[in-house]
């Protein structure tokens, strides 16, 4: 894709023509008074802040708590152009599922020689203690977060797929509950999606994965804690699903059987949906200075007493080193051509990627192959000569731990910004989920990045939210 | 339910409630203290509140006089008191945030709402006249929140917990309440009246909202005795001990298992003596040793809930 055409722009085909799925919109935001947008945002901060709906920053003073800015301005979704995505991310999570099944069984994808091997079996997120277990249903993925970029009209980029702990599902279903309350009017005249019922998909969704022969499975959600970045979320979803919401130490492992504490003595734990990374779960196996995980657990998951969702070890597929091969993945899994787009993808273990991403370091985006909420990345365009030199030493130093790819013309949506209405970048991350099948709700969470030019949508890096609307016709 | 959630909503609704009580102990203190009186007088009046309260050291450590304004600096707003309002107010609302998976949407909106006002607050601009209003809001926020865990809990297990909490720390600072009044107030003797007396014992009557319940149920002068009756012995009484005990042991009840029989035992042994008590008896022993047996009591039957409850237990 040419990197310097100009970005796509979600509401205008050209200055002054609005698209057609903007129209009522535009209509509606020209016949609205300022002071009206202004006092609606203002609530919007306050309830948000009233609810609690807030993220800790790493690095920042200890328990403080911030807001995701919310912008009132939906990201809109043409039916059709939604159809195909969602045909696209199922279809790439279907593979994504059988990949992972295949590497901790068989392997054939490696035998066969369209990936390498040590590309997998040397990485750190390839977890050896997997190997020939079985899960119920094959199922590794249950809830995927795709990062989706639009570079123009019906055409979509794959950017990343997050397969360990994705979050931000509890800002897709809280925008929309806060843009029906601020502006009810503008659901009378779209037909929007409804995005409401994830959280019942979802439980049911890990019901349908217990271990066989439990007809009643008991679900909890583990979480780091409430000082986590995302305890907002998980907080949140386990009040929606009516599941406790556990920390490690409220679990225990005896003979091999999960465990919760409770007030009426120990009480059997069937599916853990999980929040906290593979390293962290079971100080016996993994990290053996976490205070967050259950001792035993590992044991416990092996014998097949208790479903771990997402599995352990499902990173070795959402690694940046192994996103290039997903095209691949489609094709050898399920004999289909991959409907949605990768982005071309320099992987710097290989010489002449590294020798290209070196000669072109100002044209490029470099990320780390582990990396993840826009931390340690590097954009060419956008960066000094300093920055450019010292990412420059690091790559040099362990041109392992970074891919390259193209700097990719995010589409652009209008936002509220302090001089008025401007467009911005966006990316969409919708949630796909795996169980008896694959489903998803219409919808996901839009990020914006709210500074002028910033392609970084991460909420760590000052990035919003947008509402995000599928239409139904 | 989990274990960690029950003490979380055990100790949030208790550091509600003793936010509360502080916010009404600290009014009556206050409203004594500006009524004519000798400087050494409102010194005494203070130190007490601050020795029953269990914070005369640590206060002492950090401000150089008894004061009005220091003590209620210390007691309402000073961050670095764990026992103050604010301080109160925020583990409540850390209690909550815990588990606001398990409380209702309406209950976590409010106390977070109501930390987040606190902490908007600056104490030290806090003028004479608003100190009466930010007491009076303080227990407005609590109303608030009883109605909202009244009006919005599902009737199991978490609102037990909350409500066993809400009745454990509400006979604790009750009793405190009384021991610190009668102690200041009995020198001048029983039977004496006296424009001031009358101003002291229905400033403590007001302090836990009795005023209008002792006229009513007495149609009579005010007299120590029948307060200490009042706030000690009758169940219909909403902050006595009788009805803190008898809710206690109800709720106790409801959450049941296997190792709180004993818990149950000993909080229906304190609420039968309040219920089968006599006023003239207890005198007879003493108030104040009477009130100090009674919150040792108490203190032992928290230690065993979280016991039998709350500290999680690897196998049955």
């Amino acid at each position: 894709m040419p990197p310097s055409r100009q970005p796509y722009d979600e509401m205008h085909a050209a200055p002054g023509d609005i698209r057609n799925h903007y129209q009522a919109f535009s209509n509606w935001l020209a016949a609205t008074p300022a002071e009206r947008l202004a006092h609606k945002r203002a609530e919007a901060d306050m309830l948000f802040h009233r609810v609690g709906i807030t993220f800790a920053v790493y690095g920042e003073e200890a328990g403080t708590e911030r807001l995701i800015p919310f912008d009132i301005v939906p990201r809109i979704i043409p039916a059709g152009e939604w159809r195909t995505l969602a045909a696209g991310l199922k279809q790439r999570v279907r593979a994504l599922n059988a990949f992972i099944n295949d590497i901790y069984h068989g392997q054939e994808i490696l035998n066969s020689g369209r990936i390498p091997p040590e590309q997998v079996l040397c990485n750190g997120q390839y977890r050896p203690e997997m190997q020939g277990i079985d899960v119920p249903g094959g199922i590794y993925a249950h809830i995927a977060g795709i990062d989706v970029v639009r570079a123009g009209e019906g055409e979509f980029y794959v950017l990343e797929d997050n397969l360990r702990v994705p979050s931000g599902v509890s800002y897709m279903l809280e925008d929309r509950k806060m843009m029906m309350r601020l502006f009810p009017e503008l659901f009378a005249r779209y037909s929007v999606a409804p995005v409401e019922h994830y959280p019942d998909l979802l439980l049911e969704n890990l019901r349908s994965v217990a271990p066989l022969g439990v007809s009643d499975p008991t679900v909890v959600l583990l979480t780091p804690g409430a000082y986590n970045s995302a305890y907002f979320e998980h907080a949140f979803l386990a009040q929606q699903m009516g599941i406790e919401l556990v920390e490690g130490q409220d679990l225990f492992v005896s003979d091999e059987f999960v465990y919760m504490r409770t007030t009426r003595g120990p009480q059997r734990v069937h599916v853990i949906y999980r929040r906290i990374d593979d390293d962290f779960l079971d100080p016996l196996v993994f990290r053996p200075d976490s205070m967050l995980g259950v001792p035993g657990l590992l044991a416990a998951y092996r014998a097949g007493h208790v479903t771990v969702a997402n599995a352990i070890g499902t990173g070795v597929a959402d690694d940046k080193s192994i996103y290039p091969y997903v095209p691949e993945m489609i094709k050898f899994y399920l004999g289909e051509e991959p409907m949605l787009n990768n982005v071309p993808t320099y992987v710097l273990r290989r010489k002449e990627d590294l020798a290209y991403t070196l000669d072109h370091l100002s044209e490029l985006v470099v990320k780390e192959v582990h990396g993840a909420g826009g931390y340690g990345m590097l954009i060419g365009p956008a960066a000094t000569r300093e920055q450019l030199a010292q990412f420059r030493q690091r790559i040099i130093a362990a041109p392992e731990k970074y891919i390259a790819q193209p700097t990719l013309a995010l589409s652009a949506c209008p936002t509220f910004v302090e001089s008025g209405i401007a467009p911005r970048h966006i990316d969409l991350r919708p949630f796909v989920l795996s169980g008896r099948d694959v489903t998803l709700v219409p919808g996901g969470l839009t990020r914006v990045a709210l500074r002028e030019g910033s392609l970084v949508v991460n909420s760590s890096q000052g990035g919003g939210t947008k509402d995000t609307w599928v239409l139904e016709r | 339910m989990l274990s960690r959630t029950a003490d979380d909503l055990y100790w949030m609704a208790r550091y509600t409630e003793r936010a509360e009580n502080l916010a009404r102990m600290l009014d009556v203190n206050y409203r004594m203290s500006l009524l004519p009186q000798a400087s050494e007088v409102v010194e005494r009046s203070w130190t007490a509140t601050l020795s029953i309260i269990g914070l005369l050291e640590n206060f002492k450590q950090r401000y150089e006089a008894v004061t009005p304004a220091n003590a209620l600096a210390f007691m309402a707003f000073d961050r670095q008191n764990p026992s103050s309002i604010y301080s109160c107010l925020r583990a409540a609302r850390e209690n909550a945030r815990s588990v606001r998976g398990t409380v209702t949407s309406e209950m976590w909106e409010t106390l977070n709402s109501t930390w987040l006002e606190m902490k908007s607050m600056d104490g030290r601009s806090a003028t004479e006249a608003e100190l009466g209003n930010f007491f009076e809001w303080v227990k407005y926020r609590s109303h608030l929140t009883r109605g909202v865990i009244q009006g919005t809990m599902l009737r199991d297990e978490p609102y037990h917990f909350t409500w066993l909490g809400t009745y454990l720390e509400r006979a604790d600072n009750t009793a405190r309440i009384l021991d610190v009044k009668y102690h200041m107030l009995l020198p001048h003797g029983e039977g004496a009246g006296g424009a001031a007396d009358y101003y002291q014992w229905s400033a403590l009557l007001h302090s836990v909202s009795a005023f209008e319940i002792y006229r009513k149920v007495y149609r009579d002068l005010i007299t120590p005795r029948r307060v200490a009756e009042l706030l000690m012995l009758r169940d219909d009484m909403p902050r006595s001990l009788h009805r803190c005990m008898s809710q206690v042991y109800m709720h106790l009840c409801s959450i049941r298992n296997d190792h709180s029989a004993e818990t149950e035992r000993r909080a229906g042994e304190i609420q039968a003596s309040l219920h089968f008590g006599r006023i003239d008896d207890i005198f007879h022993i003493g108030l104040h040793e009477y009130l100090l047996q009674f919150l040792g009591r108490i203190r032992d039957l928290g230690e065993r809930v979280a016991q039998d409850f709350l500290v999680a237990t690897t196998k049955d």
